[in-house]
């Protein structure tokens, strides 16, 4: 410690929980009710099934991802489990091979999205004023792109690339969690012990770090965990159009693509990477909610 | 009634500001943030660093065709002249030539907004009052299995892809387990949308169900509010019937909050249709945006995304309005 007398953190002052505060209390105690609830532990399971596949996958893939195999839309059964896709590859080690992708590109982009979030949240309502009219406007601007139409404008100009589509996808996602944020931080920046510091001449970035951003944590966790789920939706859903990874590598969006002409023929090429996108989406979905509950936001506000 | 030029003079502090005052702000800004959107749009799509040009064209053009194309985008001009001839164009409808091939970007986009339009419209006809059904339903019988089963299954929906969902029904009634449904929607260039019912069905049953998962939640979660508020507890204190409280009482307080959601809901489904038009190769605007992103079909591209981005904030905006309306009730 830094010898601040930060007046006794009201979020550690009332470990009974309960009452208002409850909200405020945040880190992992909150995470560690969160996962003992059945629902999360379920997600949990989910979530550590399709890990393993996607980490332990490549290793075990029975051909390259990208190598013709077979005839294409076979079906499944002898060399090919899950038989092959519209081009003659095998779908188990495109399967297998393309998660990886999805996954780096949805933690990237949604933590992206929560860093800068943060950043101009906390700066909007710190600053207040004009500063605060200027970037909350300027979040509005952003906010009015749906999501995939604005990671599809600059991809147009800057052409297509794994890493810029996260990035992109990060940045449509800052707005919402910078207004989420910014709500948050607002009362705590009101409280007594923010005046107080501030008052005593404390550095605006220490402020923020040591004194905001923990009483904005409960609400942070639950954006967090929420923008996580719609990251994995969204960059599913640009690999799906095409804007993901170049087409012969493997990914589980790409696939369906790839496939979708051949599903009356074969279906298995598009409902296993289906099947695995809805996993996470449903894995994710139920830890996220559960840390949503946990911290106390109320149910049917998603 | 005084006169604006007095309120504005005088600002009355602790009093909030009229509604109607609020809600013309609220517009003006809305304007002033289109007007932004726009800037941004062009700023990146014409201005970026790097020749335009050159980015189109790819690298084996020739200086000439680089210059050609130069010209006809009017980039050898001041970027302001540019940025005003554009929105100029934009706004007057005209809007410039695809690269494509060669036709009016009007003539390419307009369709395309009306058959996006017809696929949303319709989408939006069954998604307010399912959800509004569904959500008041679930929310009377709270916690029974019925609202338990809808409580999971939309915070799946939430999470889903839209064409996870798309490919799961064209994989359910387009093949071989219920083939009674065409899974691809093509509609020829100058018929009307309504004439191919079928080729409707599936889009417009991937946006319902996507809408009635998410605005049947939010009118749930009203309707709890409702029900729990004072006004409605007085009412059943008075001993007025079960019928009369739910229909007299708590379903109007109930739609009041939930209507801003009902734009929210549109704001979504035109980030639906985008996806849901590739999936079944729909002729609308989001398929149109797609291809002209593939095929650096500029000007096509600019004017997809300005409509689809006013339209989603427009509908942003409508939520809003909405909201502040419902609170001065």
């Amino acid at each position: 410690m830094t010898g601040v007398p930060v007046a006794v953190d009201p979020v550690v002052a009332d470990p009974v929980g309960g009452g208002p505060r409850e909200a405020a209390r945040g880190g992992l105690p909150v995470l560690g009710r969160a996962v003992r609830t059945g629902q999360a532990r379920f997600g949990l399971a989910l979530l550590a099934a399709v890990g393993l596949l996607v980490v332990v996958g490549p290793f075990v893939a029975p051909h390259a991802p990208d190598a013709i195999v077979g005839r294409p839309l076979a079906g499944p059964g002898g060399e090919f489990p899950l038989g092959t896709d519209i081009l003659g590859r095998d779908v188990l080690s495109r399967l297998l091979h393309g998660g990886v992708h999805l996954t780096w590109m949805a933690v990237l982009a949604a933590a992206l999205g929560v860093l800068l979030g943060c950043v101009v949240g906390l700066t909007a309502a710190y600053r207040g004023g004009v500063v605060d009219a200027v970037l909350m406007r300027a979040m509005d601007v952003l906010l009015s792109f749906p999501e995939i139409v604005f990671v599809l404008l600059f991809v147009s100009v800057l052409g297509r690339g794994t890493l810029l589509t996260s990035v992109l996808v990060g940045v449509a996602f800052t707005p919402g969690v910078s207004r989420v944020v910014r709500g948050a931080a607002l009362p705590v920046i009101g409280s007594e012990h923010v005046l107080w510091a501030r008052a005593n001449g404390l550095p605006a970035g220490r402020v923020l770090l040591r004194e905001v951003l923990p009483g904005v944590i409960s609400p942070l966790m639950v954006e967090a965990g929420m923008r996580l789920v719609w990251a994995v939706s969204a960059i599913a859903s640009l690999s799906y159009l095409g804007f993901g990874i170049a087409p012969p590598g493997a990914d589980w969006g790409l696939m369906v693509g790839e496939n979708q002409d051949g599903l009356a023929i074969a279906p298995l090429p598009v409902l296993a990477p289906v099947a695995l996108i809805l996993m996470v989406a449903l894995g994710g979905n139920l830890v996220a909610e559960s840390v949503a509950r946990s911290v106390g936001r109320t149910e049917g506000r998603v | 009634m005084p006169t604006p030029t007095t309120r504005t003079r005088a600002p009355r502090r602790g009093s909030p500001p009229a509604p109607a005052r609020r809600l013309l702000r609220r517009l003006l800004i809305g304007v002033l943030v289109l007007l932004l959107v726009s800037l941004l749009l062009f700023l990146v799509t014409q201005a970026l660093p790097g020749d335009v040009a050159r980015i189109v064209l790819g690298k084996d053009a020739t200086a000439d065709q680089v210059a050609d194309l130069r010209q006809r985008l009017g980039l050898d001009q001041p970027l302001v002249a540019q940025y005003w001839n554009w929105l100029s164009g934009m706004l007057t409808g005209q809007m410039g030539t695809s690269l494509e091939n060669g036709e009016p970007v009007a003539d390419v986009v307009g369709p395309r907004i009306f058959n996006s339009f017809a696929l949303g419209f319709g989408s939006m006809v069954l998604i307010i009052p399912i959800a509004v059904v569904v959500g008041v339903a679930t929310a009377h019988r709270r916690d029974s299995a019925l609202d338990k089963a809808f409580v999971a299954v939309s915070s799946l929906f939430t999470a889903l892809p839209a064409f996870v969902v798309g490919m799961l029904l064209i994989a359910l009634f387009a093949t071989s387990v219920l083939d009674v449904l065409p899974g691809v929607s093509t509609i020829p260039p100058g018929d009307l949308p309504w004439w191919y019912p079928a080729e409707l069905v599936l889009p417009i049953t991937t946006l319902t169900l996507m809408g009635v998962m998410y605005l049947g939640r939010l009118v749930r979660a009203s309707f709890i509010d409702a029900m729990n508020s004072e006004y409605v507890q007085m009412a059943v204190l008075k001993g007025l019937s079960g019928r009369r409280v739910l229909f007299r009482h708590a379903l109007p307080n109930a739609l009041a909050a939930g209507l801003p959601a009902a734009g929210l809901v549109a704001a979504v489904t035109i980030t639906g249709v985008v996806v849901v038009e590739y999936v079944y190769s729909y002729p609308g605007l989001g398929t149109a945006v797609v291809s002209a992103v593939n095929s650096h079909d500029l000007p096509v591209m600019q004017a997809g995304i300005l409509v689809l981005a006013t339209a989603y904030y427009a509908f942003n905006l409508l939520a809003d309005v909405l909201a502040v309306v419902g609170r001065n009730r």
